[in-house]
């Protein structure tokens, strides 16, 4: 007799290993009080300089570390290495972004309890990261002025698995003729109600609002484990 | 690119699902949401790849594509997004930021040669 055809249901998310993962670390970070924001961007849109500010910024109140994740080389972690702060650095090979499971791996020896904030730098890249939930509390997309105001509009998805945006170089805009109004539509065209804050990593413009962001969500974070 | 990662999930997904059920698989249907951030047809040559060397070799992968629908909060219906560039309520024009579908990532079934009891 023929063999017949049939089909089973299965139902199996594809990523369920990476959330697994994602989920388990979330809980680390939970448990152990420290606030975790990730970074993605295009390559180029100045991650490296802002978490730099932003460590150096940080350090003198605050416990802070950083993992960041780069295809080959380990010149972001030597840079980041000048703010004095702890700083790891996630070399993925020919992997265009950061897994739930390389951070965990990352992280191995690392006593969580002794941080305030640890920031993930992913691989620049605006796919790929989308798809992968490292565990964090906050993500932040990041576009430089210089890249123009469509970036949004071309990756709707990053958008739409961050939670704040941040417009870099904003020193450059005039050179640039960069329209903040227009970048700011686009950005709540594809994600409605999207918080935008706009910075420069070289001038400190924008940096005291966003460090606020930062404390207050700590706070918060530390508030709701108390209770 | 890591549509050939999310291709080699699939595989190994499917492999043990094969193997714990004890048949030969045919085909795996997906559901991939227009957010996922997969792209269907670099996946689908990926799949061909990661199945190389594997039980699977030569089953086929039949994406489901899953359009983004939103809720509005002003029709408090749920609505097809007409473009993932605007998300905005089709029928109002409300901004909407409640994705109900579309991120979809999912094995939903899988197609599997069965052979029928032997007639005696």
């Amino acid at each position: 007799m023929r063999p017949e055809p049939r089909l089973i249901e299965v139902r199996k998310n594809v990523l369920k290993q990476n959330d697994v993962v994602a989920r388990s670390l979330r809980d680390r970070f939970r448990a152990a009080g420290v606030f975790v924001v990730s970074l993605v961007s295009s390559p180029g849109s100045g991650k490296t300089a802002f978490l730099e500010k932003t460590l150096t910024l940080l350090r003198p109140n605050f416990r802070v570390a950083a993992l960041v994740g780069d295809l080959a080389t380990e010149n972001d972690a030597l840079r980041l290495a000048r703010s004095q702060a702890p700083v790891k650095q996630i070399t993925t090979g020919t992997l265009c972004h950061l897994e739930a499971a390389m951070v965990q791996s990352a992280l191995e020896g690392w006593d969580l309890n002794q941080l305030d904030f640890l920031f993930i730098e992913n691989v620049g890249n605006l796919v790929c990261p989308s798809s992968y939930d490292l565990g964090e509390d906050l993500r932040l997309v990041l576009i430089s002025v210089t890249e123009g105001e469509d970036k949004p509009l071309k990756y709707p998805t990053i958008f739409n698995s961050a939670d704040v945006a941040v417009v870099t170089k904003v020193d450059l805009a005039a050179a640039v003729e960069f329209s903040w109004d227009t970048a700011y539509n686009n950005i709540q065209a594809v994600r409605p109600g999207m918080p935008v804050l706009k910075l420069s990593a070289k001038t400190g413009e924008g940096m005291e609002n966003y460090l606020g962001l930062l404390t207050t969500r700590l706070a918060e974070l530390r508030q709701a484990a108390a209770v | 690119m890591h549509e050939l990662s999310i291709a080699m999930s699939i595989v190994e997904l499917a492999e043990e699902e094969a193997e714990r059920r004890g048949v030969q698989i045919d085909a795996v249907h997906l559901k991939l949401g227009a957010l996922s951030g997969v792209v269907k047809d670099a996946l689908l040559s990926c799949y061909e790849m990661a199945c190389e060397n594997t039980p699977l070799q030569g089953s086929r992968l039949v994406v489901e594509e899953v359009p983004v629908v939103i809720f509005c909060p002003s029709c408090r219906a749920q609505r097809p997004l007409s473009s993932v560039q605007l998300f905005c309520c089709p029928e109002c024009g409300t901004p909407c930021s409640e994705i109900v579908q579309g991120k979809e990532l999912e094995v939903v079934a899988l197609e599997i040669q069965e052979c029928a009891p032997n007639p005696v």
